[in-house]
């Protein structure tokens, strides 16, 4: 055996221990922390099965998830693809948490775990952990015991209240997930313990106040004129901080008709939204982040000899398996590779760093030919989500590369209409129009409670902000304001405003005899 | 140094609540895809996995979603070859063509199927059986196994050494690989303990006995590293799981298809050979089932053409009865199968040949058969005109006879799915060592 020469490599053939696992592990991370300058979360890699990557799956990649029917039919059809082979299962998953938690697959060759640590225990940790959102918005050392508190408490409300009782109020809830969120303001931060305490001091609280002679208050005089009724109205939106944009927040508190259990599973859907709106805003940018990082941590590792010419190419077929972007009229084409982009202008960065051409300095006047790509990048992971990043990075050598080209597409006309493609004069509304798509809060329908009267008849007003006259589906609209009601107890409508003219293009409501 | 967790061991079925709850909830929509795979499909084949396409009612998921059909959206697509500005395309037929999103994902709902595992389709078959408790389990149970002696193996727990086969290959071995007995070793130490013994101190005694200790010592050695009992020695006695004894069955299906049998009838009568199908799988590894037909005079048909296609004529029942006879004779001698019959009828038959049924019931079958069950399949409105007395027709009167003499003949009037389980009580009560008529012989 050429021990001398063979004995720098990591892994020789295919199948991996804990032993190489552990040894690639610590090279990798020499690289990550040292030459990278990635900062991360204690990690913790765990070995799963397949079946339990399903089962992690369908329980949105929490580790612990509480128990829904919602859930039992994500894994059907996951199964179902999975089983047919349409659909392959990822090579890892990870969870942002403290300790970040890494599930790798036991059926991946050494080569695959090597490729899989770097990307996601290092490219995603860092990303967690540095980038703004996450720190702001998202708790990783509280989110596995917050999780382990909603699953045990639901399940006792499951014992105590019966399973369908909870059933419907998470059906309700899971309707307004993508209502449940703040988009502007701040969530306060969580702790499991303190979470715990609040509900019982809620619900004991509850108990010691409740008077049935509050029922019996005689109504007060009503104002007659115009003017009281537009100043009380002005009052009360106050009062209940109006208008609002997270409808489950909203009815968690306002809701007259909900038991404090009810509100606390509210509360349960609404801390998991919230959680995970950062993330579907840094698609592109974590995607990017971490296969940006495999792929310099790879490359370096076979620089240094430790990774064999076989392995390497093995992680280089997977890797360009992973960045592949179909053409738009290609039948593969899902959309734009989340995957494909990001690593596309992180590399793209690198360059403008590094070499860049005459036009690079034009465009990017303060990075082009700094040689600080490493800097860069770190800052840019660090402060920026989707939309902002497209927004700043996108040059116009890459949108060539991709050959990218903007279609206007109008419900009434009968054709789409090529608006710009990759030249000088398209460059940069390209670059605002695919930015633009990538902003989760602009493409999600503006829906905000706007008004209730709670001392008349109750009636919550919903408004939606339509934004270039995109209405709502109608079947579905009337189903979810249905669970609306269902939360409030009384009557809902929703008012369709265009956000530009102010008209009122619809109404709807689920008062039998709506206007 | 990372931390590093083998979960593989963990539990796997996490989502089995999940799975069960959503079952659940579409419980009214799978029962009726199992009802009528049931009724297209083979008796045999209830007994078994099914696919089941997606439910939709009860299991949507609602949420506030922009339509696709109106507004003013732009896309940024890659990979642009010959457009410029201006450029107008005809939009695809199909919406979301060009957002991707929407066709990718409505083409694989379409034709969605999901597996229903075998328990999941009993459960749902059974629902309005009204079967007791005790019964359901008892059929959903697998074949039940006995391990049994199967040659031997390398490995396995050490209650299951073989002693006899171990030290065989352990002699084999300690011969093949020349290790000292233990009397060469004595025999070695007893002729230096002798010359020593001697004091005598010439230098020809002296190396003759230092050559025998490093003999001895050598000897010693060989010893300690050839084990008595090496690990590659070790026999296991090996088993095999196999299905308790089971003898074959055959299952004759009799059913009268004259007209007066309609949709509904036959339906019922469906299910009444499922569930002695199902009874029968249980007990036995081989069953066979014959389809025998009748209206005014009888034949064997496939399973397809016996529910399924229409004849028109009288009814003769005997007929039937013979024909099953004949066939017993021809393919099946009782002293080899277990014999099971069930009958569908609505009662009808021509005048006069209830008795011959009866005569040819008393004379034969019933001694060849392990159980007879016969079903009269009556409108709902009619439960209550016969539902308790002895009264009805002629077929069912003459039938009454048989059921008293005989404790293997059972009969019952179904107009609903919850009358066919009580024809079977006796059978399902028996205890599960029953007799097989082979073992008898």
């Amino acid at each position: 055996m050429a021990k001398g020469a063979a004995s720098n490599l990591l892994f020789h053939d295919s199948d991996w221990n804990f032993e190489t696992l552990s040894r690639t592990y610590d090279a990798i991370e020499t690289i990550a922390l040292d030459e990278l300058q990635l900062d991360v979360y204690p990690n913790q890699l765990e070995i799963i099965s397949s079946e339990q990557m399903l089962d992690a799956y369908s329980s949105v990649g929490m580790p612990l998830m509480y128990q829904h029917w919602s859930f039992g039919k994500r894994f059907v059809f996951e199964e179902h693809l999975y089983r047919k082979g349409r659909r392959g299962l990822a090579y890892e998953l990870v969870i942002n948490s403290n300790p970040c938690i890494t599930y790798l697959m036991e059926e991946n060759t050494m080569a695959m775990q090597a490729l899989v640590t770097a990307h996601a225990a290092f490219g995603h940790n860092h990303f967690f952990k540095n980038n703004y959102l996450f720190q702001q918005w998202t708790d990783a050392s509280a989110i596995l015991s917050y999780m382990e508190f909603a699953k045990k408490y639901i399940a006792k409300c499951e014992e105590r209240y019966g399973t369908s009782e909870v059933e419907v109020i998470l059906d309700s809830a899971h309707a307004l997930m993508d209502q449940g969120v703040f988009r502007y303001r701040r969530p306060p931060r969580l702790s499991s313990e303190k979470e715990r305490e609040r509900a019982r001091e809620r619900l004991e609280y509850e108990e010691q106040t409740y008077s049935d002679l509050w029922r019996t208050l005689p109504p007060s005089p009503d104002g007659d004129s115009t003017k009281d009724a537009e100043r009380d109205a002005s009052e009360r939106k106050k009062a209940l901080n109006l208008p609002e944009e997270n409808l489950l927040y909203f009815l968690e508190k306002t809701s007259l008709i909900l038991e404090p259990w009810q509100r606390e599973l509210l509360r349960i859907v609404r801390v998991i939204a919230q959680y995970f709106y950062p993330q579907r805003q840094t698609k592109v940018m974590n995607e990017g982040c971490a296969t940006f990082v495999h792929y310099a941590i790879m490359n370096r590792l076979f620089d240094q000899g430790r990774i064999s010419e076989g392995s390497m190419l093995e992680m280089l077929h997977s890797h360009s398996n992973v960045v592949f972007q179909p053409s738009f009229d290609d039948p593969r084409f899902p959309g734009i590779n989340p995957y494909a982009l990001g690593f596309a202008m992180m590399q793209d960065i690198q360059r403008v760093c590094t070499d860049p051409t005459s036009e690079d300095r034009d465009w990017f006047p303060e990075i082009a030919g700094s040689g600080k790509w490493r800097e860069t990048l770190i800052d840019a992971w660090a402060n920026h989500r989707d939309e902002s990043f497209i927004l700043q990075y996108l040059s116009p050598a890459l949108i060539r590369k991709f050959r990218l080209f903007l279609l206007t597409d109008d419900a009434g006309d009968n054709y789409c209409e090529v608006a710009s493609i990759h030249n000088e004069r398209g460059y940069e509304t390209i670059r605002t129009a695919l930015a633009r798509s990538y902003d989760v809060a602009a493409n999600q329908s503006d829906i905000q409670v706007v008004d209730v009267d709670l001392l008349g008849d109750r009636h919550l007003r919903l408004q939606h902000n339509v934004k270039n006259g995109i209405l709502l589906d109608e079947a579905s609209r009337d189903a979810t304001l249905r669970h609306v009601r269902h939360l409030w107890g009384y009557d809902v409508s929703l008012a369709g405003v265009d956000a530009e003219t102010d008209d009122v293009l619809y109404e709807c409501s689920t008062a039998p005899n709506s206007e | 140094m990372p931390n590093f967790i083998d979960r593989r061991l963990n539990p796997k079925d996490k989502s089995l609540g999940n799975r069960r709850r959503f079952l659940k909830r579409a419980r009214e929509e799978l029962k009726r895809t199992i009802k009528e795979q049931i009724k297209a499909g083979k008796i045999a084949d209830v007994d078994a996995e099914h696919r089941v396409p997606m439910p939709e009612r009860g299991v949507g998921e609602p949420s506030f979603q922009p339509s696709p059909a109106t507004g003013e959206r732009q896309y940024v697509l890659p990979g642009n070859h010959e457009f410029s500005p201006g450029d107008r395309l005809p939009k695809p037929s199909a919406r979301g063509g060009a957002s991707g999103k929407g066709a990718g994902t409505g083409e694989s709902e379409d034709d969605f199927q999901f597996v229903l595992s075998r328990d999941e389709v009993l459960d749902l078959f059974f629902e309005d059986l009204e079967l007791p408790d005790m019964v359901k389990l008892n059929l959903k149970e697998s074949v039940a196994f006995k391990p049994r002696r199967a040659g031997f193996a390398t490995s396995g727990s050490p209650t299951n050494i073989n002693v006899g086969r171990t030290m065989r290959n352990s002699y084999g071995r300690r011969i093949a690989l020349r290790r000292p007995s233990r009397a060469d070793v004595a025999a070695i130490a007893d002729e230096v303990a002798k010359l020593e013994a001697e004091s005598n101190a010439s230098g020809a005694h002296q190396k003759r006995i230092e050559a025998l200790r490093e003999e001895l010592d050598k000897l010693e050695r060989r010893r300690r590293r050839i084990a008595y009992v090496d690990p590659v020695d070790i026999r296991f006695n090996r088993f095999e799981p196999q299905p308790l004894p089971n003898a074959s069955a055959v299952m004759f299906c009799l059913m009268d298809v004259s007209a007066s049998m309609g949709e509904r009838e036959k339906d019922l009568a469906k299910r009444f050979f499922v569930l002695l199908h199902l009874f029968l799988k249980r007990r036995y590894k081989r069953i066979d089932i014959v389809f025998i037909r009748h209206t005014d005079e009888a034949g064997e048909v496939d399973e397809n053409t016996f529910f399924y296609s229409k004849q028109s004529g009288g009814t003769v029942v005997s007929t039937a009865i013979e024909e099953m006879l004949r066939i017993i004779e021809e393919r099946y001698p009782a002293r080899e199968w277990n014999i099971y019959a069930a009958q569908a009828s609505d009662g009808e038959n021509s005048a006069g040949d209830s008795d011959l049924c009866v005569s040819l019931l008393h004379r034969q079958v019933m001694r060849l058969c392990q159980y007879y069950a016969y079903v009269e399949i009556i409108d709902e409105r009619e439960t209550e005109i016969f539902g308790t007395t002895d009264n009805g027709t002629s077929l069912w009167r003459a039938y009454r006879t048989v059921d008293s003499e005989w404790s293997n003949f059972q009969m019952t009037r179904i107009a609903r799915p919850s009358d066919i389980y009580p024809v079977f009580r006796k059978l399902f009560a028996r205890q599960p060592t029953m007799q097989l008529r082979t073992e008898r012989r």
